[in-house]
């Protein structure tokens, strides 16, 4: 993992300082409001319906048992006990006292972290594959080029004000985990012709009110130009995207109002001035960070005993097949700890479990974690020897259940139970669907299913690019749920279309049932997803299962 | 004529902790919505929300807010309002466990 430099260290520390005498001048009355809420969105403190949030960034989604340790540590001391893990890789919390900000930030630096550009309209946090360095599939571990970007993004002076927030997201395999064509910019490592790897640029992706799917302005970049393209393409939006009107100034309008070939133009020619400033220096600082991530030493040892429990404990079973995806070393499994308990909420981990995967990451994974967008921690580096013994460990703290990418794995934005710009609650509707699919007994027999929850137009919860998308607003006073059908987050990335009117927040989940067991009887074999049966059958069947008085309407009418 | 103007109250977050606030009549910020002034004239919501504004150094983001007369003081009519009376729905946090 990377390790802060005296620059690093000694630019965290003072940005603490600077922002402690903020808070301080702002309780003190020097400071109004209008002054101070810049400052502190700078700093990731949000006001929100009940208290003050304050989102701090997990580069590119990894971390070590410390650092874990040091959010349990900061959830006892200043919040209620736990933490909650987002779609941006990021962790919040939700009941932070103003006075005792600067205490927290104080306590993230002394584990190389912080809070800064988790808010604005800055580059925020560059988020990664959550498997990376360990992906079977991958090319090349992309967080080297990830801790470049953080590092070149932090305080860039030219892009502390842009027309609008800016996210960057990176992929080094081709199986996409990163959501990166819904982002501003997507990074994808491919090999060319002649075998050289590079980066394939997407631009102008995102989702919110006006979702697009992110498009290809550069097929191959050579790694060594990618700060100079990008800041390019910085720049170019910098100037271009709008400031006149806050739901068109993302830079997906940008590319969308003047056409992907004029950005490119600019882009390159922006391109070629910048890139001949770039004297080498992120050259020498890319040689330097690449170490960071070296491999770990990788254990070489027998695996018989995991094959014994594995063919012995049914629950073990259904826990591997459901949560280890293929490491790329052998003897090894990439491990998903599910924060989606049934019944529980989607993305929280309680003080004790963050120290229970602290411990597991440190016994047994490296010193590594991850947190994925899709809200759950990952130990990326697991010799199967261990993982029953792990197993049980997360099994006593309500950590092991087996359900990633399953129906109940959802990914749900905090709602109106939290965000002040919700039209909707989220996380209720996630905890019933869960609870019910548990009931059921069916999730598993229904198979790999996104489902994905915003409480509203904003789309935190990604609920556009859901397999079912469910997005709550506000009807006339009263929540009201709309569907979506059919998007998807990978490398085949798409929109979803909606499905019809809304429902009411008694009728979401009864409607989600019948449309999954309209797949179970639509699918042509147990081996066809629900995705794949949408894309056989089209919208049509789906929607006459959430609708079925109108079916029977139109049936009558024709 | 102009429609009949809808009761409000005035409310905020508190600046030290955030916590949902209302204003009261006599000029107290509360934790409890029901002590809050029910407001029944639009030039007085006018003035009330002035004077929540200038305590920029006690409460943050004052604004007015639809209400209506309950049995032991103001309730809310909206649910975004409603769940500001009691917490998040997810755990027993808040006000809805805080409150005495």
């Amino acid at each position: 993992m990377y390790k802060y430099n005296d620059f690093d260290e000694a630019f965290v520390r003072e940005r603490v300082a600077q922002f402690s005498g903020q808070v301080a001048r702002r309780i003190d009355g020097s400071l109004s409001e209008d002054e101070f809420r810049p400052l502190r969105l700078m700093n990731g403190l949000y006001l929100q319906l009940h208290a003050y949030m304050l989102r701090v960034a997990v580069p590119y989604g990894t971390l070590n048992s410390r650092q874990m340790r040091q959010f349990a540590t900061i959830a006892d001391t200043y919040d209620k006990g736990y933490g909650h893990f987002t779609t941006r890789q990021n962790i919040q919390f939700n009941w932070p006292k103003l006075r005792d900000v600067p205490a927290i930030l104080t306590a993230l630096a002394d584990v190389e972290m912080h809070a800064i550009q988790t808010s604005g309209n800055t580059i925020r946090n560059v988020t990664a594959d959550h498997f990376a360095g360990a992906a079977a599939d991958e090319i090349e571990d992309p967080r080297a080029y990830a801790e470049l970007i953080r590092q070149w993004s932090t305080d860039h002076p030219e892009f502390q004000f842009l027309p609008r927030k800016f996210k960057v997201a990176i992929t080094g395999a081709p199986n996409d985990r990163a959501v990166v064509k819904a982002h501003d910019i997507g990074l994808r490592m491919i090999r060319n012709d002649a075998g050289e790897t590079g980066f394939e640029v997407i631009v102008g992706g995102g989702l919110g009110r006006t979702p697009m799917i992110g498009k290809v302005i550069r097929d191959f970049l050579p790694k060594a130009d990618l700060l100079p393209y990008l800041e390019a393409i910085v720049s170019v939006y910098n100037l271009l995207g709008r400031r006149d009107n806050k739901y068109k100034a993302r830079i997906k309008i940008t590319v969308h109002e003047n056409g992907l070939e004029t950005v490119r133009d600019m882009v390159e020619g922006e391109f070629a001035q910048r890139r001949a400033l770039f004297n080498g220096a992120d050259q020498a600082l890319l040689a330097e960070i690449e170490p960071a991530f070296a491999k770990p030493d990788f254990l070489i040892g027998e695996t018989e005993g995991f094959d014994a429990f594995y063919k012995a404990d049914p629950v073990f079973r259904s826990w591997v097949d459901t949560n280890l995806a293929e490491h790329r070393q052998p003897g090894y499994a990439i491990v998903t700890i599910s924060l989606k308990a049934h019944g529980q909420t989607p993305g929280d981990a309680t003080s004790e479990q963050m120290r229970v995967m602290a411990d597991l990451a440190e016994e047994f994974g490296h010193d590594e974690l991850r947190v994925s967008h899709e809200q759950n921690i990952v130990l990326p580096h697991v010799h199967k020897s261990h993982l029953p013994e792990l197993h049980a460990r997360l099994a006593a703290v309500g950590l092991a259940t087996a359900n990633v990418g399953l129906v109940s794995d959802i990914i749900a934005c905090p709602g109106m139970d939290y965000c002040a710009l919700a039209t909707a609650r989220s996380i209720p509707i996630a905890q019933q669907i869960a609870e019910r699919f548990d009931e059921l007994k069916l999730e598993h027999e229904v198979g790999p299913l996104k489902l994905k929850i915003s409480g509203c137009i904003n789309a935190c919860g990604h609920h556009h690019v859901g397999h079912i998308g469910i997005l709550g607003l506000d009807r006339a006073g009263v929540e009201n749920y709309q569907i979506t059908l059919g998007g998807d987050a990978t490398q085949d990335a798409a929109i979803g279309e909606r499905a019809g009117p809304g429902f009411s927040a008694d009728a979401i989940v009864p409607a989600i049932e019948r449309l999954i067991l309209a797949y179970l009887d639509l699918r042509e074999t147990a081996g066809e997803t629900f995705i794949e049966a949408y894309r056989r059958l089209g919208a049509e069947p789906f929607k006459a299962a959430l609708y079925p008085d109108e079916a029977g309407d139109r049936k009558h009418a024709a | 004529m102009s429609r009949r103007f809808t009761p409000k109250v005035v409310t905020a977050n508190d600046l030290l902790d955030g916590d949902a606030v209302w204003l009261t009549e006599d000029d107290r910020w509360t934790r409890r919505m029901c002590e809050a002034e029910l407001i029944e004239d639009e030039a007085h919501a006018q003035l009330r929300l002035l004077a929540a504004e200038s305590q920029g150094n006690i409460v943050v983001g004052a604004y007015l807010v639809d209400a209506k007369a309950g049995e032991n003081g103001p309730e809310p009519t909206h649910f975004r309002e409603a769940f500001r009376t009691r917490g998040p729905s997810n755990y027993a946090h808040g006000k809805q466990v805080e409150a005495a």
